[in-house]
């Protein structure tokens, strides 16, 4: 006893058409040499529909509406005209926002109270947010007079696809710019919805843009000389390529990158929930999270505990059908995401580390990885150093607090890092001493629209969220 | 059993020889995080339980239940009337379960005694000078014989809260031994009274010593102070039993208690014993519900379930 029957969430909220066109100046269009790719739900291999590929005339079109939007609407109008529109937008997000949740776990593979409990309200949050600042920019620490740059062009990551793009076009909406959004090419679908949403706020045409595609689309809309500013989230090699292309010329330029944080666990830590920000830190959105706990330090006198806490509270999750009001954990949003999963798990077996998951069954269709923890990893193993971006931690150990800041520090990256530990005096000298953009203190994976988000080396540079998202989108 | 768990077994039971060696453990034991404990908590209070596994859960749950009344007002006709609820909760459907017990005051026992004989249903009694405890040992001594010698198989006992935190630790162990051995064969249930021990990690202490001096259930609340069982507190419980279990070998029962009205609070208590300790505790041996007004609800929603409409609450019996 207690098996949980199967507790679904209904599709039939979500009416998906065969196909899409791309969204430019206000109006669905089709893209002009017609090309398109399939989108499919990652948990059963279903084609969910047929999408336009956008092509360098697509993106021109897109950069061109943008430009007339920005010079003829959106920029000269009031901030608090500006508001109206994004708190309109962040009302209908509330509003459809079950649509919205059943859409993306649909699209992105992750479990539905995910999508409904922490994406959807954090997207909203964020245009509500930023609706705010809209009519107050003078008031945001950059000056009297703040100005808009003009088209942003925006490509964002398959992880967190709704969430991302409320985190790129919020701020670029209330600073007064346009943007040309592109989603990740596995992922278009609740852009492509929230595009409705525009037209249902009654957005004036060309103020949002959405052209779908892969990397070459990116790269077209990235490279294109019309765009002012260029916001990338994703992969670390892509920032570094788009940093290239982008360097000599007047765009301005924000990249959130990869990370490979450290969750640092000290032996006064509450272990409990030491494990359960452990769990979420790794296994929350099947850790396709760029700022995921992916390295657990634990102090070395209470390893073993601590180990055979977190195992038994693997062996809890529930892997499986993500629309299931009751899993855990969804599943792999692509067979290529997969693949790289697999490659660098086997590194770390085929290295030396010690490989467990708990036992549990894996759908047969679709791309499933099981909750994964390496244990007796040390700083010169692959999966210590290289961003796996999957459900698979790595643990290593150390002795002082100094040796946790050194081991924490010792990687290419910089974007988070959390602290457990009962004292709060180390809690502020860890902060203090740690490479990141964000320190967690005895949570993990905590996002608010007014918290600042980015990281350190390689993992990028300028911030999103906050006040200081805005200095992002505004020539200060 | 291993040898590990011999020894720390056997080092455990030498804690209860001095203040100062109970003082150290308890509070060595791991913190507890109050945000990231209550956010747990309302985690698993979302998960979904349909059809089959509420059906499920729904009869486990009124096996669990110790069906209660401690009023000033009760009379013989009273726990009468409830201990013949306990066997026959649903008149009208023979396939429902009894409860776990009935629990009422010492002096009501031997009314309950006779109605519930050789029935299975057990019968607890509430004694130490419930709810306060605020009585001379020996009286809450004879308060545990007297409810033993009338019939009771199951004790509820209150700890002495002033003296947990006032950090006379001892004073409390030394009293939980007392009543275990006053209580001779009856299972000992210890009442926290968490509501009044007012931080987690006061819990967690409290679970471990009631564990450390013999208490075989430990129970959050008397239900007559305004903050009674909640998630976060049955939590804490929880994980302390499954640490006590791993540490001696022993198992100990949980038993929220107070404020427990809704079939859907109650399948949250399971989903969380489910989740937290596993099926072991998945028993009317190792988990039950204090409750009155539960019953009914679980009646009414088990009806539903069955019949696929609602009845009013003049299908159930009152008592």
């Amino acid at each position: 006893m207690f098996e949980y029957a199967p507790a679904p969430e209904s599709r039939s909220v979500v009416d998906l058409k065969p196909s899409y066109g791309l969204f430019i100046d206000g109006a669905f269009v089709d893209p002009t040499d017609g090309d398109s790719f399939k989108s499919i739900n990652p948990a059963s291999e279903e084609v969910l529909a047929e999408i336009a590929e956008a092509g360098a005339p697509d993106v021109e079109r897109a950069v061109r509406a943008a430009r007339k939007a920005y010079d003829k609407v959106w920029g000269p109008m009031p901030g608090r005209d500006r508001a109206k529109y994004l708190y309109r937008i962040a009302r209908l997000i509330q509003e459809r926002s079950r649509e919205l949740a059943v859409l993306e776990s649909l699209d992105n593979g992750k479990p539905i109270k995910e999508s409904r409990d922490v994406d959807l309200p954090l997207v909203a949050a964020h245009f509500f947010y930023y609706a705010g600042w809209a009519d107050k920019l003078e008031h945001a620490g950059f000056g009297s007079n703040p100005r808009s740059i003009g088209v942003a062009a925006q490509v964002i990551p398959w992880n967190f696809p709704l969430l991302m793009l409320a985190w790129k076009i919020a701020p670029a909406l209330a600073a007064g710019n346009t943007v040309v959004l592109k989603p990740a090419e596995t992922t278009s679908l609740t852009a492509l919805l929230f595009a409705e949403i525009c037209q249902q706020a009654d957005l004036p045409p060309g103020v949002v843009n959405i052209v779908t595609g892969a990397g070459d689309t990116g790269r077209a809309l990235v490279e294109h000389p019309g765009v002012d500013k260029v916001a990338f989230t994703g992969s670390t090699d892509v920032g570094r390529a788009i940093a290239r292309s982008v360097a000599g010329t007047r765009k301005k330029l924000t990249l959130e990158l990869g990370g490979k944080a450290a969750n640092i666990v000290f032996d006064d830590a509450p272990i409990d929930q030491a494990v359960e920000g452990i769990v979420n830190g790794i296994f929350f959105n099947q850790g396709h999270v760029c700022c995921a706990g992916s390295r657990l330090l634990v102090q070395e006198n209470v390893a073993d505990r601590v180990l055979e806490s977190l195992k038994r509270r693997m062996a809890q999750l529930r892997v499986g059908d993500p629309l299931d009001k009751n899993t855990d954990v969804g599943a792999i949003n692509s067979a290529a995401q997969l693949e790289r999963i697999r490659e660098l798990s086997d590194a770390g077996t085929a290295e030396g580390a010690e490989r467990w998951s708990p036992p549990c069954e894996l759908p047969e269709r679709g791309f499933w990885f099981a909750p994964t923890i390496f244990t007796g990893v040390t700083q010169a193993h692959r999966i210590a150093r290289e961003e796996i971006f999957g459900p698979v931690l790595s643990v290593l150990t150390f002795r002082t607090p100094a040796e946790a800041v050194e081991k924490a520090n010792n990687t290419p990256y910089g974007l988070s890092a959390g602290i457990w530990t009962d004292k709060g005096s180390r809690i502020l000298w860890m902060a203090d001493r740690l490479r990141a953009g964000v320190v967690w203190a005895n949570t993990f994976n905590k996002f608010d629209p007014t918290s600042p988000f980015g990281g350190y080396k390689e993992s990028g540079y300028g911030r999103e969220g906050g006040r200081h998202g805005l200095e992002a989108y505004l020539n200060v | 059993m291993t040898a590990t768990t011999t020894s720390a077994r056997s080092e455990l039971s030498e804690l209860g020889r001095s203040e100062t060696a109970l003082r150290t453990f308890l509070h060595g034991l791991p913190g507890v995080d109050q945000v990231g404990a209550e956010q747990r908590a309302a985690q698993l209070g979302t998960r979904s339980i349909k059809t089959t596994a509420k059906a499920q859960a729904i009869d486990l749950a009124i096996r669990m239940v110790d069906l209660t009344t401690l009023e000033g007002a009760d009379t013989p006709g009273k726990v009468r009337a409830l201990a013949a609820k306990a066997l026959r909760p649903d008149p009208a459907d023979p396939s429902c379960p009894h409860v776990g017990a009935v629990c009422v005051y010492p002096a009501m026992v031997p009314y309950v005694a006779e109605v519930l004989r050789n029935s299975g249903v057990h019968l607890a009694s509430v004694a130490t000078a419930f709810p306060s405890g605020q009585a001379p040992l020996e009286i809450k001594l004879a308060d545990t014989r007297a409810a033993v010698a009338a019939g009771a198989d199951e004790i509820d006992m209150v700890i002495n809260r002033g003296a947990f935190l006032a950090g006379r630790y001892k004073e409390v162990y030394d009293e939980i031994v007392a009543t275990k051995e006053a209580s001779g064969d009856a299972h000992l249930k210890v009442i926290l009274e968490t509501g009044e021990l007012a931080t987690y990690d006061n819990v967690r202490r409290a679970s471990w010593l009631a564990m450390l001096a013999g208490g075989d259930f430990i129970k959050t609340s008397t239900g007559k102070v305004p903050v009674a069982a909640t998630l976060p507190v049955t939590l804490v419980m929880l994980e302390a039993v499954r640490d006590f279990r791993e540490a001696t070998g022993r198992q100990v029962g949980v038993k929220p208690a107070g404020g427990i009205k809704t079939t859907k609070d109650a399948i949250k208590y399971l989903v969380m014993v489910n989740e937290t300790v596993g099926t072991d505790w998945l028993d009317p041996d190792w988990f039950r519900f204090g409750a009155s007004s539960l019953l009914n609800d679980l009646l009414m929603q088990r009806t539903k379930l069955t019949t696929g409409t609602y009845s009013g609450p003049d299908y159930f019996t009152l008592d």
